[in-house]
């Protein structure tokens, strides 16, 4: 179990453009679930391929366990990496790929196969072992691809959307799964993922990224409730947070604090007027959209989530009243984005 | 689909199919043919008897040392000129993966031996390894690691003619061999050396373990291929030594040209050249299965 630090971390790959990664500084807790989250393009694979040694940093440094890795190769880095393609070796049987990194790294060959053992029975692919991999479904390649990743116990792990490649409904439950082992592990993981959901699901702390650089770093209630900037603001959230600008101030709030009325009737709330266009009905809820009616914003598009059980009709073209508590607005600065309270 | 339809495509089939059958007839068939039956016979080229004389030309061959010597030759060539490209190829495959600037050049001229007709890639070679002209005599002298006088004969010595036949030949093939390496290569997703670098593999193990492996069909394909082109290769051995010192190069098809076309004795020279059938039918059999495994898989 190890820390990883970044300080000041940037990777510019042409010359003259800007960075893939832009002065990056972070660091990790001791055995925790750090999730770097964020649209394509926006450097959280590039950041992890650093940290992993597989990228040459154009400047900053790299410590894991407190200790300078920058010019160390992967092998003494003590890491270990799911790749989204799980990257397993082809012809190599299940047994054998999870070797692989033992006999990489000397282990003696007498232990390998009570560890192999251990790795397979921790993950329940203990059936698989003479498989080779292209006999193996999605899910149960990943699993090898994690049990290839403990066997040798690493300080650090480090997850390249390791569940992209899954079905739907797969990947919910091996979500979970790769949770509750972390938690058994207590490995301290980098995760890298641009769905939300995982990232709010799985994290200890999010690490919301956007073009090379951290615009927050935060638990998920952290990044979702109090967002830093706009970008933050509507990356998280599905919907995402409406906002709203007059006179040099965005105001944000979410769908579901912008609520009908009658449903908002607590003291201390913000009334706003909204024009409803058309609504979406999604099973446990219902979304519905139109424009602020009146007031410095109107024309402004906004959204409400409501609960499905919400007993309310709503007609095309007309104006109902809403209300969001005042403690539910955010405030950012409309020339730079950035939260003002 | 009407019957006239369906009539014109089952002659469609065997009407693309013809040209390339009569091809091979003509070709490979009619010459395969003649030789087994020259084999069997007493035919001389200006001679107007023909008789079938059983296994008379084969007793004959088996007991002569020179065709035993050319047996040798052969295996020696191929096997020492398969395991120089292999290697070399592979060595350069793995240079040329990285990209670097004027890597496209390099790859141009690393291709050049391969496009540039044999025969005149060898005379050039002929040159080069020439008795009095020869450049690299004169670098040595020049450099005064020979005297002039006691200069290696490159092609005038037994065991330097054969090394400079099999380094000629390896010249020749190995653009080919690089050309497939780098295929097989680029075929192998970035990944899986990536996560073998993680995992604590060093450069030789991700290459022997991994990549090497990985890359097993594609390489069995140039092994074979290579076999083919390096045993029924006579070009340049007949440029070069045409055979000589003293038998020391001589190789089975050059061995055949020799006695039958040089010495006419068209009989013993297909004799001879039947010797490569055997070699051939293994390498296309093994090929074809290559081919089919790595179809299944």
């Amino acid at each position: 179990m190890a820390v990883v630090e970044t300080r000041n971390l940037t990777k510019v790959f042409k010359e003259g453009e800007l960075g893939a990664v832009n002065d990056v500084s972070l660091a990790t807790e001791e055995g925790e679930f750090l999730v770097f989250l964020g649209p394509s393009g926006s450097g959280k694979t590039t950041l992890l391929r650093m940290i992993a040694g597989l990228e040459t940093p154009t400047s900053g440094e790299i410590l894991i366990g407190g200790q300078l890795v920058n010019h160390l190769s992967p092998r003494e880095r003590r890491i270990a990496m799911v790749f989204q393609s799980y990257a397993l070796y082809p012809h190599l049987t299940v047994y054998k790929n999870i070797a692989f990194p033992l006999k990489a790294q000397k282990v003696p060959k007498e232990k390998h196969d009570a560890k192999v053992q251990w790795a397979a029975g921790l993950l329940g692919i203990g059936r698989l072992l003479d498989r080779k991999p292209r006999e193996l479904s999605g899910g149960e390649r990943q699993r090898v691809a994690l049990a290839r990743a403990i066997v040798r116990e690493p300080a650090v792990f480090l997850l390249d959307e390791p569940l992209s490649n899954l079905d739907a409904k797969l990947r919910a439950s091996a979500r979970e799964e790769l949770e509750q082992f972390q938690a058994r592990v207590g490995t301290t993981t980098i995760y890298v993922t641009h769905d939300q959901v995982e990232a709010m699901a799985m994290g200890d702390r999010v690490v919301v990224m956007e073009k090379g650089k951290v615009r927050q770093i935060g638990t998920p209630a952290d990044v979702y409730d109090e967002p830093a900037d706009t970008f933050v603001a509507t990356f998280l959230g599905s919907p995402p947070m409406n906002l709203v600008s007059a006179g040099g101030t965005i105001t944000g709030f979410r769908p579901e604090h912008f609520l009908p009325a009658r449903a908002a009737a607590i003291p201390d709330s913000v009334p706003m007027r909204l024009a409803f266009s058309h609504e979406e009905y999604l099973g446990a809820e219902r979304i519905l959209y139109g424009t602020l009616a009146d007031g410095s914003c109107a024309g402004a598009k906004v959204v409400s989530r409501i609960a499905s059980t919400h007993a309310g009709v709503f007609a095309k073209d007309t104006t109902y009243d809403f209300a969001v508590e005042k403690r539910h607005l955010k405030l950012f600065d409309e020339a730079t984005g950035i939260r003002k309270r | 689909m009407s019957a006239g339809a369906k009539r014109e495509e089952r002659w469609l089939a065997p009407a693309m199919f013809l040209p390339a059958v009569f091809y091979i007839l003509a070709l490979v068939g009619v010459p395969l043919v003649l030789a087994v039956l020259y084999a069997f016979s007493d035919a001389r080229i200006g001679g107007s008897g023909f008789h079938l004389v059983g296994l008379e030309n084969f007793r004959s061959i088996l007991q002569s040392p020179g065709f035993r010597k050319a047996i040798r030759n052969s295996i020696v060539f191929t096997l020492s000129a398969q395991v120089i490209v292999i290697v070399c190829s592979n060595i350069l495959a793995t240079a040329l993966e990285e990209p670097f600037r004027g890597r496209g050049l390099v790859r141009f001229l690393i291709l050049l031996p391969w496009v540039a007709p044999v025969s005149l890639g060898t005379i050039g070679w002929k040159w080069i390894l020439d008795s009095i002209y020869s450049v690299i005599t004169w670098v040595l002298v020049a450099l005064h690691v020979y005297k002039p006088y006691s200069a290696p004969m490159w092609l005038g010595e037994p065991n330097l003619a054969m090394a400079s036949v099999v380094l000629v030949h390896c010249w020749r093939l190995i653009p080919f061999s690089t050309v497939i390496m780098l295929a097989g290569r680029s075929a192998i997703p970035k990944e899986i050396p990536e996560a073998a670098a993680i995992d604590g593999a060093g450069f030789w193990r991700t290459l022997f373990q991994i990549k090497i492996p990985m890359m097993t069909p594609i390489l069995s394909v140039a092994v074979l291929f290579g076999i083919i082109f390096t045993f029924t290769d006579m070009t340049v051995v007949y440029i070069l030594t045409a055979g000589g010192p003293f038998d020391s190069t001589q190789t089975l098809p050059s061995l055949a040209f020799a006695t039958g076309i040089a010495g006419s004795d068209l009989a013993a020279g297909a004799a001879i050249s039947l010797f490569l059938v055997p070699v051939l039918i293994a390498v296309a059999y093994l090929m074809l299965r290559v081919a089919h495994r790595s179809e299944v898989a």
